[in-house]
């Protein structure tokens, strides 16, 4: 067997052998699964028929794929510039802070709800451009700084809750009190699911596709990722691309954040809690895309399925709490790996 | 002489094109053949079949009369067939013994590896040292390193895939030292470039590729420069002087006491003044590395000068690529694939490259890829761009194409004053013949050009007045006139006062 250099894969063949990947992963986790004593079949059948065709199951799976739609659209943008944004899980925390000041401390009656988004956005969007700040002003690679933004995050709010924005009628718990009712953003009735949220996502994953495309600034955010020589050569800021990506990227982050909060906790709590590892599952939700953000609307939900039948496998099966992590984890190795599939032609024989 | 390799009607085909036509020809052991032909004639292609890099669809290789079926690079090797590549795929952090290590099959640690080399080395001619990185190395190093690296792997022939264009004359001739000495030694060698007075100089034989078929094969010692183009090319070429005399216009850049540190802090021009008219053409000559890429910056709007001037039509203008190109400055960089063009990006795009914020290309900050398309279509009908279609990624351009996309897109209409960098470095001499003429076509409508150049031939035949960069300082400019070869090349040296 030997491979041959195929630098132009068709997209039928990209499809099919991340589609592979992501079976091969399964049939691994499978394995995983045995070893706990269950049927991998039926524990595949539980996640299946428990998101897709429950309707509770379903709400669950919409709930999940909110934040994986915004903050997935935001990274595979990133990425097409170049700017390795891995610290999403942070600039949700970041935007749910940012958001919870308005109800804890301004609270603006009706007008709350949009400026709760704006203020999220804000606040990621401000954590990302620091990661930004840093590689322009001192190359600081930004996956590492937005890693280690992620844990500045995590304090951050860890102190908030336990200091000085401690629930005043919370007793031994550690969060904030809980927001007053004008915060809350509406739901679809009996669920989770925050429409105005879902609607903003679906709007970005268009209308960035649309920027990457049609305008000015997609062209530029290409070249400045595609070949920086040349953008510097023909005097594309990458300054200017990487501050608007980290705006971008870090922004929809923090919205995410602030529709957390404002939609389902009502409050500001523990970060395992506000996010629940949307974060790190967005970076699989962006690598499926492959660049473009409107593809995000099909792997957006693919991902959200997993999450959701993680959980289920946790009440049904009484699997331990983190059995999904270990399923996306080895998707994502899977994938990585598949990329030498879809690079490369295989010939078998000499 | 027995036959070494020989190939029988090799036919490889990509969409739209067939690279390689029954192409038939054998290689002697101890021989230098060289494979002359246009740009996108199917020399690469040829060579990468040899290598192992793709399978012909038809055809036949056999080696010493044995029929083979070569299935990867390490199979050529394992044959004996060795490739050096136009651009070295060495690993930069990795010193040059770790390098070799990594590439030869037995395991042998690099330490183990350094008397071998230096064996070799001292056989050829090879001079290079083991315990160096590769980052430290010149182009002629990494060079010698990559046919180390085949003759570490037992390669008995040798391909050299335009090996000359990227080393200064010295380097060249000393590469032409080494190829002498492993023809001595019985191996084989294929050698491809443009330059016809190196093929003649060097080779044995000549083998004539047009549009994939062989068109020719001949002995080099009954070859001529002019008989070599006519093949190469079917019609006759012209290879007089080719500048005419021009209208010269109002000076058009003042440049005085200009100058500017290179990346690493160190002082790369001292104080370079001269003036350039319109309808001027000014050759800098100069060994690379003289401060050729920090003038030409500096000018483009790239580099920020230290200390000193830059009038553009008797103003200042703001240091910033975009602007400068505005007013009037086109740029054909030197490095087509990591500065002229976005290689991932395709054709129309790459054409767009300067223009695509501006009407028609866009309007708004809304891109117009209707008017993208009719501006490519435009520019490659122009420039008679070789390429399946204007969607194909100009990775896929064979190098004097990419360099024709630059050009089509550099000289647009209000180009005033062009900062052209080696513009025909890989170039075929049809193409090399286009630009010059496209280069002098605008001095005749009062663009002035600043020509940046290794080669003598070019800058002879094209200048009016030529200056020599020399450790940051220049010498002139002196009319073409009134200069002479020699003269240049003591310059170059730093041998005259
Ligand atoms: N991988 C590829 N896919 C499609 N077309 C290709 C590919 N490689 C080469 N070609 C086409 O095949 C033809 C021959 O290209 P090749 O690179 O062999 O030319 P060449 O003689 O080496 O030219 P140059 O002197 O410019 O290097 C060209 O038309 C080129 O565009
Ligand atoms: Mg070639």
């Amino acid at each position: 067997m030997r491979f041959i250099a195929d630098p132009n894969p068709s997209r039928y063949k990209t499809a099919w052998v991340s589609l592979s990947a992501i079976l091969l992963a399964a049939v691994l986790t499978g394995f995983v699964f045995a070893a706990y004593g269950s049927n991998p079949l039926e524990v595949y059948r539980t996640m299946i028929t428990g998101t897709i065709f429950d309707s509770r199951g379903l709400a669950d799976v919409a709930r999940r794929t909110i934040p994986l739609l915004l903050i997935g659209v935001g990274l595979t943008l990133a990425f097409r510039a170049q700017f390795f944004n891995i610290g999403a899980e942070g600039q949700i925390l970041l935007g749910a802070v940012f958001a919870a000041i308005v109800p804890l401390f301004f609270p603006l009656g009706v007008f709350s709800i949009p400026i709760m988004l704006i203020m999220g956005a804000l606040g990621g969007g401000l954590w990302a451009l620091l990661a930004a700040w840093l590689r322009q002003r001192f190359s600081v690679n930004e996956i590492l700084s937005t890693l280690m933004l992620n844990y500045g995050a995590l304090y951050l709010v860890i102190y908030l809750i336990n200091g000085p924005w401690k629930g005043k009628n919370v007793r031994g718990f550690i969060y904030t009190d809980e927001f007053p009712p004008f915060a809350e953003m509406p739901l679809i009735g009996g669920t989770l699911v925050h429409y105005p949220t879902l609607i903003l996502g679906i709007i970005a994953a268009l209308g960035l596709q649309w920027l990457l495309v049609k305008s000015t600034l997609g062209f530029e955010l290409r070249v400045v990722g595609e070949n920086a020589g040349a953008a510097r050569y023909v005097g594309i800021s990458s300054g200017k691309i990487v501050t608007i990506m980290a705006l971008i990227t870090g922004g929809l982050a923090g919205l995410a954040g602030a529709a957390e909060v404002s939609a389902i906790h009502h409050r500001l709590l523990e970060p395992s809690q506000i996010s629940l590892g949307y974060g790190f599952t967005a970076i699989i939700v962006a690598w499926l895309a492959r660049g473009n953000p409107a593809l995000v609307l099909v792997t957006a939900p693919f991902m959200g399925i997993t999450l959701a039948g993680g959980d289920l496998l946790k009440i049904v099966l009484n699997m331990p709490f983190r059995i999904v992590d270990v399923f996306s984890g080895v998707m994502l190795l899977c994938l990585i790996a598949s990329e030498i599939f879809i690079k490369n032609r295989i010939k078998w024989g000499r | 002489m027995s036959n070494f390799l020989e190939l029988r009607n090799i036919t490889k085909r990509f969409p739209g094109v067939v690279a390689n036509d029954a192409v038939s020809l054998e290689v002697k052991a101890g021989e230098v053949l060289a494979l002359l032909g246009e740009n996108g004639a199917g020399k690469s292609t040829l060579i990468s079949i040899l290598y192992g890099l793709y399978r012909p669809e038809e055809g036949q290789i056999l080696l010493e009369g044995k029929p083979v079926q070569i299935a990867s690079p390490r199979h050529a090797l394992q044959l004996g067939i060795g490739l050096v590549p136009q651009h070295p795929l060495l690993v930069s952090r990795h010193t040059v013994a770790e390098n070799l290590a990594l590439g030869s099959s037995g395991l042998f640690p690099a330490g183990r590896i350094a008397p071998k080399i230096e064996q070799l080395a001292a056989q050829y001619g090879l001079t290079v040292d083991p315990k160096a990185k590769i980052s430290q190395l010149s182009p002629g190093e990494k060079q010698r390193v990559e046919i180390l690296r085949s003759l570490l792997g037992g390669a008995r022939v040798l391909i050299l895939d335009e090996p000359t264009s990227v080393l200064t004359p010295q380097e060249a001739e000393s590469l032409f030292a080494v190829m002498r000495n492993l023809r001595e030694a019985g191996k084989s060698l294929i050698f491809i470039s443009h330059k016809l007075e190196e093929v003649l100089s060097i080779t044995d034989r000549i083998v004539v590729l047009r549009r994939g078929k062989v068109v020719g094969g001949l002995a080099t010692k009954d070859a001529t420069k002019q008989k070599l183009a006519e093949l190469m090319v079917g019609r006759n070429v012209d290879f007089s002087r080719k500048r005419q005399p021009v209208q010269i216009g109002a000076p058009i850049l003042e440049v005085s006491n200009l100058s500017a540190k290179n990346s690493r802090g160190l002082e790369a021009l001292k104080n370079v003044s001269f003036t350039l008219a319109q309808g001027q053409v000014l050759g800098v000559a100069g060994v690379a590395g003289n401060g050729q890429s920090e003038l030409i910056e500096v000018l483009a709007g790239l580099h920020p000068p230290s200390s000193g001037q830059v009038k553009f039509e008797g103003t200042d203008l703001e240091p910033n690529p975009a602007k400068r190109f505005e007013a009037g400055i086109a740029h054909i960089p030197e490095d087509r694939i990591h500065m002229g063009t976005v290689p991932t990006m395709t054709v129309a795009e790459n054409l767009s490259l300067r223009q695509y914020s501006q009407a028609p290309l866009s309007n708004n900050g809304i891109r117009d890829l209707i008017a993208l398309e009719t501006n490519a279509k435009e520019k490659i009908l122009e420039y008679t761009i070789a390429t399946p279609s204007s969607q194909t990624p100009s990775r896929l351009l064979s190098g004097g194409n990419i360099q024709k996309v630059i050009l089509a897109r550099e000289l647009g209409a209000n180009a005033k004053l062009i900062l052209a960098v080696h513009p025909t470095y890989g170039l075929d001499i049809g193409a090399t013949d286009q630009v010059h003429s496209v280069l002098l076509e605008r001095t005749k409508s009062g663009a002035a050009v600043l020509l940046v150049s290794e080669d003598l031939e070019e800058l002879l035949s094209l200048s009016d007045q030529i200056a020599i960069l020399y450790h940051g300082q220049l010498k002139g400019p002196f009319p073409v006139t009134e200069i002479t070869r020699e003269q240049i090349g003591l310059y170059m040296t730093g041998g005259a006062v």
